[in-house]
């Protein structure tokens, strides 16, 4: 969809604002170009729309380098939502939403039928359409201003820092409202901030930059995961490290790798023996090549005692598993809806990796209700 | 009162003509003043270097005396009407044009961005964006001049262009003071009925959006 060839801006007086950039965006993907002040990464989205030229490299939308193309016709080809709401005070809400559609020569008629389409799609009334953007709060205006740079529908819409002048909730509450309306308009949009709190909710891929360069990409799980180097990490901030951890752990750092398997040739009796010298209630059953087969637990064997001999007569072969790169969150949730006792880990041939059991729950529990105190002591030492 | 009866009973009609012939020529000379003042001001707000210069010798003409700028213009122009016009359309040019220039470059430079990233091209954005913004400003410049030209115009009288300025030269040669007020009088009423309807006007071209909020000025 949108993809920037080695692009860099170098501004007269040799300052180097972008590097060497090389970004590919996807049809539809929610990208967000972070990093302290100065990083370049404002410069870096009014190249898409060129109210900055690139210096050197290219530049493409689906395929079609931008540079060759017509300003103007670019422009109103691209929604552009800025900073500070940039609302025209001397145009009613009708005239600021339909603007583009105005440079762009639609009839007056089909005009306000978008605008009224538009502001429906944000739940305000029609009756807006002829009031003053003073007569507005700031959300409402930021709404507006959204809504502005979708009124031609454009495929891309750039945003810088849109939601930065309003007030907290104000902005959580647009924020959420503005995510969904992105996921269920599929439009592609690049975002800039520099509010990490914003990058993470919003973001399907974080870019962030640091004195022009790219320094990591990748989606808000990831570089919570993995944070690049220590400049990431310090942008990020320790504490969001911590709390994230439980959202972005994976089954394989907490499941335990040695769960207490029997193969299916053995016999019943030996798998009760099994289970009373490790005190526990379940076993897996694997095949020679440690590939997962089933359960039995202390239920059947009871039931099935007299009338089989082993194992692989009687398991229970409905069963559920994760994979180690699965996220815990998703599997804590799995085991608590369905009422599970474990659930076991594999990989992708179903070879047996481990287990997630109840009482590693108990583990994650404990560690993000005290585990933050350990982590803050730690440092202070 | 039975004097200005008597007064208004011989010099009634002149006193109409001559009061339309000083308006006409104050608001032909604003006219002027505002058709070279209005785009030459844009102009200079895309170039803030040639602005200095400009303004500084358009300001320069405005120290001139008036009444050496119409004597200057005899030998070019000869006298009569014309000529009195072209030198107050000198007179009316400054402060439209300073206005223009200062308005035009006051407009919030967000919503300048805004316009250029949605694509529109430079006309569009002086047509959409910059001169209704600045109305409020420029309309102030449009306001003062007329005033001044008003009042100039006076002077016209002098190279023959007439206007009340013919009566307050003859009181002044005649030593009537019943002429000079029957021409100072005018004139100044002129001048707040002329502002009076400009202000009206301001308010009319002023886009509905700024007339009550602090943006206008910004």
């Amino acid at each position: 969809m949108l993809k920037f060839d080695y692009v860099t801006k170098v501004y007269s007086g040799g300052k180097k604002a972008v590097e060497d950039l090389k970004l590919e965006v996807e049809q539809g993907e929610f990208v967000v170009i972070i990093g302290p002040s100065g990083c370049g990464k404002t410069t870096t989205m009014k190249m898409i729309n060129r109210l900055i030229e690139p210096s050197e490299g290219s530049i493409y939308i689906k395929g079609e380098n931008i540079l060759h193309k017509n300003q103007v016709e670019l422009r109103r080809s691209i929604g552009y939502v800025i900073q500070q709401i940039g609302l025209f005070p001397h145009m009613t809400i009708m005239e600021n939403i339909a603007l583009v559609p105005k440079l762009l020569k639609w009839p007056e008629d089909r005009r306000k039928n978008r605008a009224e389409e538009l502001l429906k799609l944000v739940n305000m009334n029609p009756e807006y359409l002829y009031r003053y953007p003073h007569e507005l709060s700031g959300g409402q205006q930021q709404r507006i201003g959204v809504l502005r740079a979708l009124a031609a529908d454009p495929p891309l819409i750039l945003m810088d820092e849109p939601f930065g002048a309003l007030d907290p909730i104000t902005r959580e509450s647009l924020q959420e409202e503005f995510k969904n309306l992105q996921q269920s308009l599929g439009k592609t949009i690049i975002f800039v901030t520099h509010d990490m709190d914003e990058a993470l909710k919003l973001a399907d891929r974080i870019v962030i930059m640091r004195e022009g360069k790219l320094v990591q990409v990748g989606t808000p799980d990831e570089i919570l995961r993995n944070p690049a180097n220590e400049f990431v990490e310090e942008f990020i901030g320790k504490e969001r490290l911590i709390q994230a951890r439980p959202n972005i752990q994976t089954v394989g750092q907490v499941m335990n790798p040695n769960p207490v398997t029997i193969s299916v040739d053995k016999s019943l009796s030996a798998s009760i023996q099994l289970m009373k010298e490790r005190r526990v209630d379940t076993l897996l059953v694997v095949d020679e090549r440690n590939i997962l087969q089933g359960y039995i637990d202390v239920e059947i064997l009871d039931q099935n005692r007299k009338k089989a001999q082993q194992v692989g007569d009687v398991l229970e072969t409905d069963i559920y598993a994760v994979k180690k790169e699965d996220l815990l969150r998703d599997t804590i949730r799995k085991i608590l809806k369905k009422g599970m006792k474990y659930v076991p880990v594999v990989d992708d041939e179903n070879r047996l990796d481990g287990i997630v059991t109840r009482a590693n729950l108990v583990d994650i529990v404990y560690d993000s209700i005290w585990g933050e105190e350990d982590a803050f002591a730690n440092q202070d030492q | 009162m039975q004097a200005l009866k008597q007064f208004l009973a011989e010099n009634g009609d002149e006193l109409l003509l001559k009061t339309w012939e000083h308006l006409y020529i104050s608001l032909i000379a604003v006219l002027l003043g505002i058709l070279v003042a209005i785009p030459l001001g844009i102009l200079l707000s895309r170039t803030p270097k040639a602005a200095g210069l400009v303004m500084g010798v358009v300001g320069v003409v405005q120290t001139f005396p008036s009444l050496a700028i119409l004597a200057f213009f005899i030998p070019i122009l000869g006298v009569g009407t014309g000529p009195a016009i072209v030198a107050l359309f000198l007179y009316s040019v400054l402060p439209i044009l300073r206005n223009t220039y200062t308005g035009i470059r006051g407009v919030n430079q967000g919503l300048l961005e805004a316009g250029r990233g949605m694509g529109m091209n430079g006309w569009q954005r002086i047509r959409y964006v910059e001169v209704p913004l600045a109305m409020p400003i420029i309309m102030a410049g449009i306001r003062l001049s007329t005033v001044y030209l008003i009042g100039w115009a006076t002077l016209a009288s002098f190279i023959g262009a007439g206007g009340l300025g013919d009566f307050i030269f003859n009181g002044l040669n005649l030593f009537r003071t019943d002429y000079i007020v029957a021409g100072a009088v005018p004139v100044t009423l002129l001048a707040l009925i002329t502002d009076f309807f400009l202000g009206l006007l301001e308010k009319w071209v002023t886009p509905k959006g700024i007339r009550d909020s602090k943006e206008a000025v910004v």
